[in-house]
């Protein structure tokens, strides 16, 4: 077995033992970005000589008896929208080509202080706009399940690393399911932490009060162990939550008995692939054998979410991305008499039309006349679905549904009708706009050869119940087994 | 119609720099001057992903101001952004506060010649600064310095309750005085740190109906705002009075040439798409958090001005004088402290030092010597080891260079004269060159005399003690 094709909890035991060296794995991955990223295009930047350079540090380190952290050597693929000192940092848009960020975002200074190795930043739909990272401005990432297909976004350089094996974890950002639609698409695990557990300093911002930062992983067990290093209160995001630190793993438990599941009818039906409807119902049965309770309910107000979600979220992207204005850093236009001209043309030419898109959508709701009618309607929607989720929770301890609607769909299928793409969404949505937590399991694999991935949603700060519903169910089943074909790549 | 018809009214939008150590969402010092883009971090220099955090202290200076000036005080209160592209504004927007100000409905009392006068205040709100464009003189294009982006400020929006140039430089004197009493800021006109966006209008007097307003921006000395709004009721009145209309307009004040230029009209008003800042939480105000401000604010000009009446018997005018500067009342108490003579250090403060801060256009805060030298120079004035005359000389050097008054004298020479020997021997001397003023004196005019004691005094430069030249030539003259 080659050692890509470990879990970070194994791969921590052998560093342990002293089995292999960090220079060995981190070798071994960079081998198989080598022989892989061609077709899966996965990475924006590869950071070789850093990853090398770091690895062997720690070896000797290790040799030298000095004392290392538990995850010292182990490496992890970053998205491109996270802020690395002296790295590259895209957001997969020409506006950012050549940005080298100054300093690093909080979850990278954690992992600074683990002594982890970065293997390079990953691809991702531009300024986290999309759902099937075809809108990066550099190039489209393909599933390594079939080659011909998307990953799923914006998240996908993640999702798409980790399940070919060219990362043994990988951190993505969910602002509406970035994180738990591309990791079903691609067969591994993503979890959307609740929003202000982990901090958001360095992450470039789509939608401030959606956004969340959270780890894609091969296994369960992993995504807790990535979790527990990248949670905990940061005095530099005021949004932050000072609660007191968990360690996750302590929830892996193979034991669901008791636990009461909500199974929210308006997740299995209109437009929904009647194959992913069976994979859900399969679980939501195996749950039952293991000795949960699963039961219909309603969450009837879900079904408003996305369009509060667009109008919310692109309020605040139009805010946010008014700093890429071509006067300190980023793209700027060589056309230009006056300050106008700079302002214009350097975002015209910098931005792709995904993300004028939700510009455009986001100033027209929030103009003066149109406020009260969009953006604070949606606000108030906004409390209603989070009001509905206390409601249920009331009742049941987690819910389960579908995390996307369908298996991963072809390159170019969706692309240019956007109203369709966003679709790609509906299931997870409205769990950021509950602020909630959210895990995208897989679970099977569709007559196409495809993966299904189901979603666990939780209380707000209860990751713990996710993970121990998610780790019962990997125990109890055998997905891993699979592994992506790379087919269809000859085309 | 005339001029005299017509009413003027004004509403001031003033802007605060807060003299808190660090900025409003990072902890880069606030500190005036500094190469350019040194005061600087990804957070005020708006790096992606970064995001602020709002500091504490801004809010209890803010509290603090808002208290002072009989606000109520938001308990739930937010920030927002306000939207809009230029290069100053690194984020392009500015965090600041749009339906929920900290501080809300209060007031300040000015003194007119009619009396006592509240001014209302609308609203004050916590916002951060942006940053300069310095224009480059050999036409190279604009460079932009970060250094105050993200300084904190409060904005103080007055009710329209002034009507005329006067009244709106006391009130923004008030507020100056106010501000620097309760110590959130330096005020510092000349630095910016204290300036005023100035709104004029101007209605035939007798109606209720507020005409159309324009707006000067950025006003940063007490002289320009009370030049531009005269020439701008002025200008507004000849337009009416030609039958114009008066165009919503923002304008530029220059100072050379005396004028306002108009900036943009109502027509390209920007829509500045204010939203709640979803980086920050709210801001919620206990009420033991609040009285705790309240309890420990410092004295306000009005106890201070009703003390230096009830305790020390100062004249209204001069109790008004001496409050109106925390640096005059802080150098007038020091003073006391030393000389136990409040009256005289009063007079001194209102008529020699305001006179000569005057000559010198500077304003009290950049007064040097303390009430150490003051209080001394009192004393000095006190046992007649120097004249009043001598006194006004003492204190043109104390502005020059910080000195005890006993060492200039010493230096000067200015010592009084008050040895009966010595001065009796120069009335004996002006009396013999001036046979006539004897007659006169005789022939009862007595105005004679006092140009004998001035004839004494340019004899010994002002350095004669007068009640004894007096005494000495009223003896020798009834001889």
């Amino acid at each position: 077995m080659e050692l890509y094709e470990y879990t970070v909890h194994e791969l921590v035991k052998k560093l342990e033992n002293g089995e292999v060296t960090s220079t060995d794995i981190t070798k071994s991955y960079l081998d198989r970005i080598k022989e892989k990223d061609p077709q899966v295009k996965a990475y924006v930047s590869v950071l070789e000589e850093k990853a090398l350079a770091k690895a062997k540090q720690v070896d000797d380190n290790r040799k030298a008896g000095t004392p290392v952290s538990q995850f010292a050597g182990i490496p992890i693929g970053i998205k491109d929208n996270m802020c690395m000192t002296g790295i590259r940092t895209t957001c997969s848009s020409k506006m950012l080509e050549n940005f080298i960020a100054p300093y690093d975002a909080t979850v990278i200074e954690k992992f600074n202080k683990e002594d982890m190795v970065y293997l390079g930043k990953l691809n991702m739909d531009e300024f986290a706009m999309g759902s099937s990272t075809e809108y990066s401005a550099f190039f489209k990432t393909a599933n390594p399940w079939d080659l011909s297909r998307v990953p799923g976004g914006s998240s996908g350089g993640s999702a798409a690393a980790v399940a070919a094996e060219m990362a043994p974890w990988a951190l993505g950002s969910d602002t509406g399911g970035s994180i738990r639609q591309p990791a079903s698409l691609c067969g591994v695990v993503g979890l959307k932490p609740t929003y202000g557990l982990v901090s958001r300093y360095g992450l470039v911002a789509f939608a401030s009060s959606l956004d969340q930062i959270g780890p894609i992983t091969k296994d369960v067990t992993d995504a807790a162990m990535l979790l527990n290093l990248i949670a905990g209160h940061d005095n530099k995001d005021a949004t932050s939550i000072n609660i007191e630190k968990k360690d996750y793993t302590q929830s892996l438990i193979n034991n669901v008995k008791g636990m009461k599941i909500g199974l929210p009818k308006e997740y299995l039906g209109e437009g929904i692939n009647e194959e992913v409807k069976q994979a859900i119902l399969d679980v939501a049965k195996k749950y039952e054998e293991l000795g949960a309770t699963v039961e219909e309910c309603s969450l009837d107000v879900g079904k408003y979410a996305t369009a509060v979600y667009y109008i919310i979220a692109c309020a605040e992207a139009s805010s946010n991305l008014g700093r890429f204005d071509g006067i300190r850093y980023g793209y700027r236009t060589e056309k230009f008499n006056d300050l106008r001209d700079i302002y214009k043309n350097s975002r015209s030419e910098g931005f792709g039309p995904e993300v004028k898109r939700r510009i455009i959508l986001g100033t027209y709701v929030l103009s003066s006349g149109y406020y009260d009618a969009y953006y604070k309607k949606a606000q108030k929607v906004r409390t209603v679905i989070k009001n509905a989720y206390d409601t249920l929770f009331e009742k049941y301890d987690i819910l389960l549904t579908p995390t996307s609607p369908t298996t991963a769909f072809k390159m170019g299928e969706k692309s240019n009708n956007p109203l369709e793409m966003y679709l790609a969404d509906i299931y997870t949505v409205p769990v950021n706009i509950g602020g909630l937590p959210g895990m995208s399991i897989p679970c099977a694999l569709d007559s196409k050869g495809m993966p299904i991935g189901f979603q666990l949603i939780g209380k707000a700060f209860d990751e713990t119940t996710i993970f121990k519903a998610a780790y019962t169910y990997e125990q109890n089943t055998n997905f891993r087994e699979n592994k992506p074909t790379f087919k269809g790549g000859e085309k | 119609m005339a001029k005299e018809d017509y009413e003027i009214v004004i509403g001031l939008e003033v802007h605060c720099e807060l003299s808190t150590k660090t900025k409003i969402f990072c902890s880069c010092p606030t500190d005036f001057g500094g190469e350019p883009n040194t005061h600087c971090c990804p957070v005020c220099m708006a790096m992606p992903g970064a995001l602020p955090v709002l500091n504490e202290k801004v809010v209890e200076y803010a509290v603090k101001a808002g208290l002072a000036t009989n606000c109520n005080i938001e308990k739930n209160s937010k920030n927002d952004r306000k939207n809009y592209f230029y290069p100053d504004n690194p984020k392009s927007y500015q965090i600041s506060q749009f339906d929920k100000p900290l501080c809300y409905d209060g007031f300040v009392t000015i003194e007119t010649d009619k009396g006592e006068k509240q001014i209302r205040i609308e609203r004050i709100h916590i916002e951060e600064d942006a940053g300069k464009l310095n224009h480059d003189d050999y036409g190279r294009g604009s460079f932009v310095d970060l250094n105050r982006a993200g300084v904190p400020l409060i904005e103080v929006v007055s009710k329209p309750d002034m009507r005329s140039a006067i009244e709106a430089e006391s009130y923004m004197r008030k507020l100056k005085s106010i501000f620097e009493y309760i110590g959130i800021s330096d005020c510092k006109m000349q630095e910016g740190s204290l300036r005023a966006d100035v709104n004029v209008s101007v209605r035939k007097k007798g109606t209720e109906q507020l005409g159309t307003r324009t707006e000067m921006k950025n006003m940063n000395s007490f002289r320009s705002i009370v030049r531009a709004i005269n020439y701008e009721a002025e200008r507004q009145i000849e337009i009416i009075e030609n039958g114009g209309d008066i165009t919503q307009e923002t304008l530029r004040w220059d100072d050379i040439s005396g004028k306002t230029f108009s900036m943009r009209d109502k027509e390209d008003a920007e829509d500045y798409r204010y939203f709640p800042e979803p980086d920050l939480v709210s801001i919620k105000l206990s009420d033991t958090y609040i009285e705790n401000i309240k309890g420990n604010l410092p004295e306000l000009p009005e106890s201070r001005k009703k003390r230096y009446l009830e305790e020390f018997g100062l004249t209204e005018k001069a109790a008004n004088f001496v409050t109106s500067s925390k640096y005059y009342s802080n150098l007038f108490e020091e003073a006391i402290e030393i000389c136990h003579n409040p009256k005289t250090v009063g007079n001194l403060l209102m008529s020699d030092i305001a006179r000569i801060l005057n000559e010198r256009e500077e304003e009290p805060e950049d007064l040097k010597f303390t009430g150490k030298e003051l209080g001394e120079l009192v004393i000095l004035i006190d046992q007649g080891t120097i004249s009043s005359a001598i006194a006004k000389k003492v204190l043109e050097e104390l502005f020059n260079e910080v000195k005890m008054p006993s060492d200039i004298i010493q230096e000067k020479g200015w010592i009084q004269i008050s040895d009966e020997g010595a001065i009796k021997e120069i009335v004996v001397k002006i009396l013999e060159a001036n046979p006539q003023s004897i007659i006169d004196f005789k022939a009862g005019k007595s105005k004679a005399l006092g140009f004998l004691v001035g004839q004494a005094m340019k004899e010994t430069k002002g350095k004669a003690n007068p009640q004894m030249l007096n005494k000495l030539f009223l003896e020798e003259l009834k001889k």
